[in-house]
């Protein structure tokens, strides 16, 4: 299913734990170091360096860009180091996170509380899922390196539905369905 | 005596830094496709599709495997015979790491003041450097990056003796089973057993540059491997924690005697953009 972002509560209604989407438009990018700056700044009433309202939060520190290529490899981080701070951020309008691994019982009860979904992308797809993006910059803390704050356009980029608003979960459902077979009978 | 120039060992250094974040070694390559073929899992299929895509573009655009370019480990088997000329060996070394980063568009993933400022070195410096001194007269080289979100997937345990094989064997698997999709499936688990606690995670850490799926030279050891492998693919994590029959490539067991009283243990989980490359001067 293909998807545009800002996601509306029209769209993150229609995914399921499970739906493979490709997603198009503007996307942030922050991981742990810039997760901990916006929260302190929310703390302290400071404005975001985005409008969180409806957007997607993609957990990755991308390689350096080679010359005339927008982007280095640029695929997802483990996103529990991420669970401290993201009731935080959906409170604020957030609506999708886009990383790997599995979430707390906080971050899955706030995706159902504030209408939001997170996403896995391929852990270690970094050079394929590149490719499908147009354009980066840095929008904040640059001193932060890898881990600043980025805007992407992206277009087609893969991800699969792990958490939705209804409670889904797809490592358990995966799990529960293939725990126990056989390898190679 | 034999003499190597430090010159020597940091372009070499250089060039094995590059060529682990590019390249997949056609073993774990061969072990991706191996499993591809097993996989039942529709999911799963595609994730493995994705993968050894991702191995053939990154090689072909020059592009590290993974964004995640590693904390750098550096393994030496250093010949008792060989003079190192030209320098300090391991500053030799950590300028080879910072000009691979550099030059190969690696990320600079490490950060110094661990536990307040973390600040970036800005050069993937300091290395973790290994060293074993052996009989001979040669250098050899093992580059191993080694990504965060797997290395986070790592366990200690000091067993008492009576736990014995069955014990360690169940801890391997609820240890797998505990770190989920986390540390990026289907990963190889490198255990370590015996020795003292810095010993037995070493043993854990080198269990993961054997080629993937070779078994150890013991038939004890091997056995235990294969044991720990059906039972870790029967978990259903499955490629990237989706569902599915391969949540493991490959499962390599390290021992060394230990005390009487002891039996340590530990695992060190690898995803699979298992990299590492090797080099004899």
């Amino acid at each position: 299913m293909k998807i545009t972002t800002p996601l509306t509560d029209e769209v993150i209604e229609q995914l399921h734990a499970g739906d493979a989407v490709e997603i198009t438009g503007t996307i942030y990018v922050g991981r742990d170091a810039a997760h901990k700056r916006m929260v302190v700044a929310l703390d302290a009433g400071e404005e975001l360096p985005f409008d969180p309202q409806g957007q997607i939060i993609y957990y990755m520190g991308p390689s350096p860009a080679r010359p005339g290529r927008p982007i280095g490899s640029a695929g997802p981080t483990t996103s529990y180091r991420m669970d401290p701070y993201t009731p935080r951020m959906l409170g604020v309008g957030l609506k999708g996170m886009i990383g790997k691994g599995n979430r707390s019982p906080e971050v899955r009860e706030a995706l159902k509380k504030h209408k939001a979904v997170y996403f896995a992308a391929t852990g270690g797809a970094a050079a394929l899922i590149a490719a499908s993006i147009k354009e980066a910059e840095v929008i904040a803390y640059e001193d932060l390196g890898a881990e600043a704050l980025r805007k992407l356009r992206v277009e087609d980029f893969p991800a699969i539905v792990v958490n939705d608003m209804y409670g889904g979960d797809v490592y358990e459902q995966g799990k529960g369905k293939y725990a126990s077979m056989q390898v190679g009978k | 005596m034999r003499e190597i120039n430090c010159q020597e060992i940091t372009d070499t250094v250089a060039r094995l830094c590059i060529e682990a974040n590019y390249y997949l070694g056609e073993d774990v390559l061969d072990a991706l496709r191996s499993a591809r073929e097993k996989e039942v899992s529709p999911v799963g299929q595609a994730v493995l599709d994705q993968i050894i895509q991702n191995a053939e573009i990154a090689a072909y655009r020059e592009l590290p495997l993974c964004q995640d370019t590693g904390l750098t480990v550096v393994f030496l088997e250093l010949g008792q015979e060989v003079h190192i000329l030209g320098g300090d060996l391991y500053a030799a070394i950590n300028e080879g790491v910072r000009r691979g980063y550099r030059e190969g568009y690696l990320r600079k993933s490490v950060v110094d003041k661990p536990f307040s400022a973390r600040v970036n070195t800005k050069d993937n410096t300091p290395a973790v450097i290994h060293t074993d001194i052996v009989p001979g007269d040669k250098l050899k080289i093992t580059v191993a990056p080694k990504g965060g979100g797997s290395e986070n997937m790592s366990y200690l345990k000091m067993f008492s003796p009576a736990a014995g094989k069955q014990g360690i064997v169940d801890w391997v698997v609820e240890c797998v089973d505990k770190s989920e999709a986390n540390p990026c499936p289907p990963i190889i688990v490198g255990v370590g057993i015996g020795g003292t606690i810095d010993q037995t995670t070493l043993l854990a850490k080198k269990a993961l540059l054997r080629p993937a799926g070779q078994p150890n030279p013991d038939p004890e050891v091997a056995e235990m491997e294969v044991e720990i492998l059906e039972r870790v693919n029967r978990l259903g994590i499955g490629p990237q924690g989706l569902g599915g029959r391969i949540t493991a490539l490959a499962v390599h067991v390290e021992t060394f005697p230990c005390h009487i009283a002891s039996m340590p243990a530990a695992v060190n989980i690898q995803c699979h953009s298992a990299r590492h490359k090797e080099a004899v001067l």
